[in-house]
């Protein structure tokens, strides 16, 4: 008998699948923004392990994102044919295992990342994954191999509905099954105080680096996930703005939130295809939700229960 | 009035040997030895600034001394990590209480239980029999030790909301789930009253009893360092001054002058 958790794990599973057999009898158009709904939830909630319940602050979360899209892309598109896979093969074989190599290649850059910045205290962290989106970026448009600047074109859409709930239930089952153990604790323990932490015996640095691969790691899969939905990668769409869309995801739906995340990364992921004929002025309506948002409810959207002010 | 000779000879658990550190030009402990035995409750007293908190962050590794040594339980103690001091067996109170603010009374002491755990990160994920027998296992602990200081019937509060008293001995509790040898307490009389530093002397007794530890207690309140502590140290500007019972520290003339007035 498993887990209570895990048969909730299973049956998402399985619904995802259901619902994907299903999907043809779908409008194409909003078949595409539900799966850009579940790529946004496996990304907040990534995120949120490290922004929210972990307390530090990154704003790299697309560039990791990038590392496992072009990852994945590549290996569809060029690896996987030269060896000679066939378009069955490709799809059922190739693509998952190329989601899986771009999360590990998500995963080691954010190691290579988190390492050094995480064993200091502060917010070392955000100005280095700043910096690291924007590397990510220039790196990718100047690699001929991928592209550059014009993107990378040609992407199979492999992607459907049991990737994307398949991966964002996934995602959310680490996210919970870490946090809910003694072990777990120390995470939330590390966000509250770190100093505190460590007297208390937590190696903080191996929590904070913990959860730095593993939200890495999950952004990479949702980079897999994205570029065989788009069908084309542009360095561009990997921007600083694309990891500030994923922090409000994270402070809309409340800090440390399970549900308000993934309720958050729901609306705003619906309400980015809405608004997408205002073009650029998204991000205004953006900055603007934001500073509303802080004056009005510090503690997030969704924090239950939902009416009880955050105490001080 | 006691003689030096009525001590009684105690093996070392802790132990400083002409410690010193500099911030900068600023010494602020000078050439200090010290020693806390086995099962021992001593006192480190001083006037403001005298380097007593300073001496607490050496024992616990968040800083390194410039000079001499510190060794716990026969080991030197340098270049570890604060974590790591506290798996060998030093717990600490801070002089600020520095709770998990946000978490409950329950799991700012069940977090503390983790130094005990065989289970990791992947084990949290698999979630098999072995892991939900031990996590059963602690939160049992956790209770009980909760259940010995009355915290039991707040254990879902978040431990923020407690009152000051409560928080102060929700942290020694929590410093005990890491199963220290050796406890520090950081000025745990610092904003109490009269009532309730009656009750933190036997609360510090008890545990002492309990848990067979030994004790370093820094405190400004000298009913309460006189009251419990069997040996005390005293510093003044970064130096050692004295170390007595309290019945010598009371009648030492440097003592006086420098503190006691």
């Amino acid at each position: 008998m498993l887990p209570k958790s895990q048969l909730w794990l299973l049956l998402a599973l399985v619904a995802a699948g259901v619902a994907s057999a299903l999907s043809r009898f779908l409008d194409p158009y909003i078949l595409d923004v539900v799966m850009g709904v579940g790529i946004a939830i496996t990304l907040a909630s990534s995120l949120n392990l490290i922004n929210g319940f972990t307390g530090q602050f990154s704003l790299g979360h697309a560039g990791f994102m990038a590392v496992g899209a072009y990852t994945s892309a590549m290996l569809t598109t060029t690896l996987g044919p030269k060896l000679g896979a066939s378009p069955v093969l490709l799809q059922w074989a190739v693509f998952p295992a190329s989601l899986l190599l771009a999360g590990l290649a998500a995963a080691l850059a954010g190691l290579a990342v988190g390492a050094p910045s995480l064993r200091l205290k502060g917010d070392y962290l955000a100005i280095v994954t700043l910096g690291f989106g924007e590397i990510i970026k220039v790196l990718l448009q100047n690699m001929d191999v991928v592209g550059g600047a014009r993107g990378l074109v040609g992407i199979p859409d492999y992607t459907n509905l049991f990737w994307t709930f398949g991966v964002a239930a996934v995602t959310v089952y680490v996210v919970w099954g870490l946090l809910n153990s003694t072990y777990g604790r120390g995470f939330l323990a590390v966000a509250d105080d770190e100093v505190a932490a460590e007297a208390m015996g937590l190696n903080t640095t191996r929590y904070k680096i913990t959860a730095f691969v593993v939200g890495s790691f999950f952004a990479g899969v949702a980079g897999g996930l994205y570029a065989h939905l788009k069908g084309y990668l542009n360095p561009g769409g990997f921007d600083f703005n694309k990891s500030i869309e994923i922090v409000v995801m994270v402070i809309l739906g409340g800090m440390g939130r399970h549900v308000g995340v993934i309720v958050a990364a729901i609306l705003l992921g619906v309400l980015n295809e809405t608004l997408r004929s205002f073009g650029d002025y998204r991000m205004i309506l953006y900055s603007l939700l934001l500073i509303i948002l802080m004056l009005t409810r510090p503690q997030g959207l969704f924090t239950w229960p939902l009416w009880k002010k955050k105490a001080t | 009035m006691e003689k030096e000779g009525d001590l009684i000879p105690v093996a070392a658990l802790l132990q400083l040997d002409n410690v010193t550190i500099r911030f900068g030009g600023l010494t602020a402990v000078s050439a200090v030895s010290a020693t806390v035995g086995e099962g021992e409750l001593v006192g480190l007293i001083g006037p403001n600034g005298a380097g007593k908190t300073t001496v607490f962050n050496m024992v616990t590794g968040v800083y390194q001394p410039t000079e001499g040594s510190i060794s716990f339980a026969g080991k030197p103690t340098a270049e570890l990590k604060p974590f790591e001091i506290t798996e060998r067996g030093i717990a600490r109170t801070f002089q600020n209480i520095r709770l998990f603010p946000s978490l409950t009374v329950f799991d700012n002491v069940r977090v503390a239980f983790h130094l005990h755990l065989k289970h990791d990160s992947v084990h949290s994920l698999t979630r098999g029999p072995k892991f939900h027998h031990e996590e059963i296992e602690l939160r049992e602990r956790t209770r009980e030790l909760l259940g010995i200081f009355n915290l039991e019937r707040v254990q879902d509060e978040p431990a923020k909301s407690l009152p000051y008293g409560d928080q102060r001995r929700l942290e020694i509790i929590r410093a005990l789930a890491t199963g220290p040898k050796l406890l520090l307490l950081d000025e745990p009389a610092a904003g109490m009253n009269p009532a309730e530093k009656v009750e933190l002397m036997k609360l510090i007794q008890f545990i002492q009893e309990k848990f067979k530890l030994a004790v370093l207690l820094v405190e400004h309140d000298m009913k309460v360092v006189m009251g419990i502590c069997q040996r005390i140290h005293v510093l003044e500007y970064g130096r050692k001054i004295a170390e007595g019972t309290p019945a010598e520290i009371r009648g030492n003339k440097a003592v006086i002058a420098a503190y006691l007035g």
